[in-house]
């Protein structure tokens, strides 16, 4: 059923994430149809039988309680393989102090029920005059780091770009950051996951990945509006 | 109301499979629940002051005198609460009786010492939403003082209740009571008061 | 020892202190109030699957209605349904007659418990009616929406709806002291700690836990108060305050509270499948220990609610390992129920099929837990359906799976009847059906990306695809087949309440004591008072001719 998530993955680290949802999933899979399948198979063998009489195991000993510890020690197994595969994973995807080197920095900035983006700019850095601002449409390049920092204007919302597997709480009064490179050209959809308020649904808008140059031109035409309307 | 109720010491519900009465293990239990209401606060109080070390500034003008003879009083009620036990234990309801109400005057003694508090900070502007410090300071010592009257009625009711020849073993339970209340501004008090 | 004084009605049925009228309070206020919750969610999922149609003809859902109903359906399910239903109602109901007691430990305590929760259940259905409707910021109400009127455009919904939450709290804090005073000090003679029915064990652990997890909530429920109606900071950054900070207190208890109502519901299970395979539980201490370890872990592994909510990050590792060891208790106990009929002679009544189902359902939501615990996976699942396909699959075994298992098994002694068994398996088999219909969808629909409440599928293109629509009503008309399920067992429950087949004394041919009082048990319970004799779970023993051995059964010569 799952060899990688139903949508398709455009970011550095989404395989990743594929990967270990796979992996997860086929170990769940695997246990859970084995234990199902012990169960239903003790419902229908020991049934009741005229003349056959239950067995007595109140399971004292340690060599008898075996049978459940054995299986659950293996489970522990399991957790800890799981754990050990996920952790490296979730670091390089949440850990601040991970961050690869960034070629756009880009405020990202949540309110009751839009989005705007503003960019950095020519200098790198944020609240400085060439800054600019894009409503609802999140344009990066193709196959370079963007760095966001998330702000929240009211209430709590979150971050969710499902095809770069990535999702992020953006909570007012703290500026999270985060990152990703996008792999793909391509529309996409970004979405609000954490309910906040009436609109949450409406809550939407656009990751638009395209190449360097494009990228580089609509900056320069985004630079220049901004100009204009500051004059 | 029903028989139940009336008849509840004959019946073998009043039998105990532990060394514990019923009511001592209720109210263990129950102060047990009491101690994590104030020990979440206490906690979350602690975490947010550990980002806001302004709150040394705020915490000064509380009246630290105050806070100190409130101190003493509950702590000396606490033992009057313990005096009360005892007679209670020896049988003498009446001292039991006489030293709870001794007890409650304390707690007034108490409430009027907070009251005078609470005028004097309200009056200089530190009201519950000046900001976050004082909004901890009147939600920690206004729950501490809710619990300081509902101890006092309590022991009202069992203090009537012993006059009347009732079973003194609410003496015992009140004064458990009482203690919780005492231990949780022995925390409070460093914590708003002297950590400035 | 049976009170034959003339009651008056009210004292008998209304401002009753008898622990088993009180249990019927509790229980059937809670299925009451299922019916609500399981209404409402008929209808914000006919709104999910159809959603630019009218719903039942009377409109188009405005999304903050629907808001309003997905925060009220979580709401009255968990604590308005698993907890009177599962702790309290089967709590009243079967710890004093399992210890062998005449009554709770405190009677008049346990009458006013149920009335507060009574009270708080009047507040919660006036919240659906006051100007801005109810409370419509999820069944977390994490502030700062649940806290500001201009955001939510909900004003007394979310007083009330704390208020009623906390009125709950305090109401289930003091029936919590009476079952774990009632369960360790009331005990028979004879009766050890380790001689108690696993109910009882796990039903008094789940009110210690319950007991020591929700005090911060309350604290967090008053700060929710004070910043609504008198303008204090706790939750606004503005003024200091962390919207974090109610995150942590919320699931500090809420994380404990999944156990708080698992636990009763296993207990059921477990004296369930025993008394059906005539056997004994598979390692009895053994599972008792595993109980004891989930309980104490449940307080640690509540940041995992929070992973990608803006806490620390390095946070992450710690409580998504804690969180994945506390499968190993649980599996231990699975294993161990899987283990008990291993060997048996099982009787398949209508108790007994919900008890399997149970075990068959839970091992779904068991395991799929351990996605959402993963932290790497959870940076995707958190949020979506995955998530919401998950939590039901745990939660409604538990909330009415268990329930049901219990309420047919124990049915003698709740109204003196037998429940019909041809009814009992139709809504079995209806019930398990749908159920999966329901929920199964959800999962790959969470794969697929589809975040949790919002009205309106259609406003994303990722989620309009054939595949996800289709999905989407699959689930709806599940829901739908639930609910219907449902009518042959309110059928069944009135038909056999009042013309069912009478019940003796010990139909199922169960140990424990509560088989050893009248169907229904009158007035204080116990013919005479009780003595245990032996551990709960004596099915067909070595070297005896009769396949059980009552906790109350004297001791028989060679045994």
């Amino acid at each position: 059923m799952l060899d990688s998530l139903p949508l398709e993955n455009i970011s550095t680290f989404g395989a990743d994430v594929d990967a270990i949802t796979a992996f997860v999933w086929w170990i769940i899979v695997g246990w859970g149809l084995a234990a199902e399948a012990i169960f239903i198979w003790f419902l229908i063998i020991y049934r009741k039988k005229d003349g056959v009489r239950a067995a007595w195991t109140p399971a004292t000993t340690l060599r008898s309680t075996a049978w459940v510890l054995v299986p659950t020690f293996i489970v522990l197994l399991f957790d800890l393989v799981i754990e050990h595969r996920s952790a490296p994973i979730w670091d390089t995807i949440k850990d601040p102090a991970q961050i690869p080197q960034h070629e756009v920095l880009v405020r990202i900035r949540a309110r009751q029920f839009a989005w705007d983006f503003t960019y950095a700019g020519e200098d790198g850095k944020l609240d400085t005059a060439d800054d600019f601002t894009s409503m609802s449409e999140l344009r990066v390049p193709r196959n370079k780091v963007v760095r966001f920092q998330l702000e929240s204007l009211d209430v709590i919302h979150s971050f969710w770009v499902p095809v770069l597997r990535l999702k992020q709480d953006i909570v007012p009064g703290r500026f999270i950051p985060g990152w990703f490179e996008a792999t793909t050209d391509g529309e996409y959809e970004i979405a609000c996951a954490e309910i906040c308020g009436a609109s949450h649904t409406q809550m939407r808008a656009l990751l638009v990945v395209e190449s360097a140059e494009k990228f580089a031109k609509w900056a320069a035409t985004q630079v220049e509006q901004n100009a204009l309307t500051l004059n | 109301m029903s028989n139940a109720i009336s008849n509840e010491h004959e019946l073998p519900s009043a039998m105990h499979a532990t060394e514990l009465p019923h009511g001592r293990m209720g109210m263990w239990w129950f102060l047990s629940s009491e101690v994590i209401i104030f020990g979440g606060l206490v906690v979350t109080y602690i975490l947010c002051r550990m980002h806001h070390s302004e709150w040394a500034l705020e915490a000064a003008n509380t009246i630290n005198m105050a806070g100190a003879l409130n101190t003493m009083v509950l702590l000396t009620s606490s033992f009057v609460v313990v005096k009360a036990h005892e007679a209670a234990h020896k049988g003498d309801n009446a001292k039991a009786a006489r030293l709870l109400f001794v007890t409650v005057g304390f707690g007034l003694i108490f409430l009027c010492v907070k009251a005078y508090e609470y005028h004097h900070e309200i009056v200089q502007g530190f009201v519950p939403t000046a900001n976050l410090f004082w909004g901890f300071y009147y939600l920690m010592t206004g729950l501490h003082g809710l619990h300081v009257v509902g101890g006092m009625v309590a022991m009202v009711i069992v203090a009537l209740g012993v006059q009347r020849g009732n079973d003194p073993v609410g003496v015992e339970y009140v004064g458990m009571y009482w203690h919780i209340v005492d231990i949780v501004w022995i925390f409070l008090f460093p914590l708003l008061y002297l950590a400035s | 020892m049976s009170h034959t004084a003339e009651e008056s009605f009210i004292s008998k049925y209304v401002f009753s202190v008898d622990h088993k009228v009180i249990a019927k309070q509790y229980m059937i206020t809670g299925l009451l109030m299922a019916i609500v919750g399981g209404l409402l969610a008929g209808v914000f999922r006919t709104q999910l699957a159809w959603p630019d149609e009218p719903v039942f003809g009377l409109g188009i859902m405005a999304p903050h209605v629907y808001n309003a109903m997905v925060t009220m359906h979580g709401t009255i399910m968990v604590f308005w349904v698993a907890m009177p239903v599962l702790v309290a109602g089967f709590g009243n109901l079967l710890v004093p007659l399992m210890v062998g007691a005449d009554d709770m430990a405190f009677p008049r305590l346990n009458m006013t418990s149920y009335w507060v929760f009574f009270l708080s259940t009047i507040v919660l259905i006036i919240s659906f009616f006051v100007p801005g409707g109810a409370a419509a910021g999820g069944w977390t109400s994490y502030p700062p929406l649940s806290n500001s009127i201009e955001a939510s455009g909900v004003n007394w919904g979310v007083n009330l709806w704390v208020l009623a939450v906390a009125l709950e709290f305090v109401a289930f804090l003091l029936g919590g002291i009476n079952i774990i005073t009632t369960g360790i000090n009331m005990r028979v003679p004879g009766m050890s700690m380790w001689d108690l029915p696993l109910f009882v064990w796990e039903t008094v652990i789940a009110s210690i836990v319950f007991l020591l997890s929700v005090g911060p909530l309350i604290g967090g429920a008053v700060m929710i108060l004070l910043d609504r109606n008198f303008g204090t900071g706790f939750y606004d950054p503005i003024q200091g305050g962390d919207p974090l900070l109610f995150q942590h207190l919320f699931w500090f208890f809420g994380h404990p509270e999944v156990y708080v109502i698992l636990l009763p519901a296993l207990g059921i299970l477990g004296e369930v499948l025993c008394a059906n395979s005539r056997k004994t539980l598979y390692g009895y201490k053994m599972i008792v220990w595993s109980v004891i370890v989930a309980g104490i872990l449940s307080f640690v592994v509540w940041a995992h609610h929070q992973f990608v909510s803006g806490i620390d990050p390095r946070l992450a590792f710690p409580f998504s390992l804690m969180t994945i060891l506390i499968s190993v208790p649980f599996a231990v106990h699975l294993f161990a129920f899987i283990a008990t009929v291993w060997r048996g002679s099982i009787r398949f009544n209508t108790a007994m099929l919900f008890a399997c189902g149970f075990v068959a359902l839970f091992l779904i939501g068991g395991v799929t837990g351990i996605m959402n615990g993963t932290a790497a996976i959870d940076i995707y699942i958190h949020d979506t359906y995955f998530v919401v396909a998950h939590f039901h699959y745990t939660l409604v075994p538990i909330t009415f799976i268990a329930t049901f298992a219990g309420i047919y098994h124990w049915f003698p002694k709740l109204f003196g009847s037998l429940m019909n068994e041809t009814l009992g398996k139709i809504h079995f088999l209806g019930t398990f059906v749908f159920l999966n219909l329901t929920f199964l969808p959800q999962f790959n629909l969470g794969m697929m990306g589809h975040h949790r409440r919002i009205a309106n599928p259609t406003a994303f293109d990722f989620l309009s695809t054939s595949d996800a629509l289709f999905l989407q009503e699959l689930s709806t008309i599940g829901t739908y087949g639930l609910l219907l399920a449902q009518i042959p067992f309110v059928f069944n429950f009135f038909s056999s309440m009042f013309r069912g087949e009478k019940a003796e004394r010990n139909p199922w041919q169960a140990t424990t004591l509560e088989w050893n009082t009248e169907s229904p048990p009158g007035h204080g319970n116990f013919d005479a008072p009780q003595k245990a004799y032996r551990g709960p779970y004596v099915y067909s023993p070595e070297g005896v001719s009769v396949d059980f051995l009552p906790q109350f059964e004297p001791p028989q010569d060679g045994e």
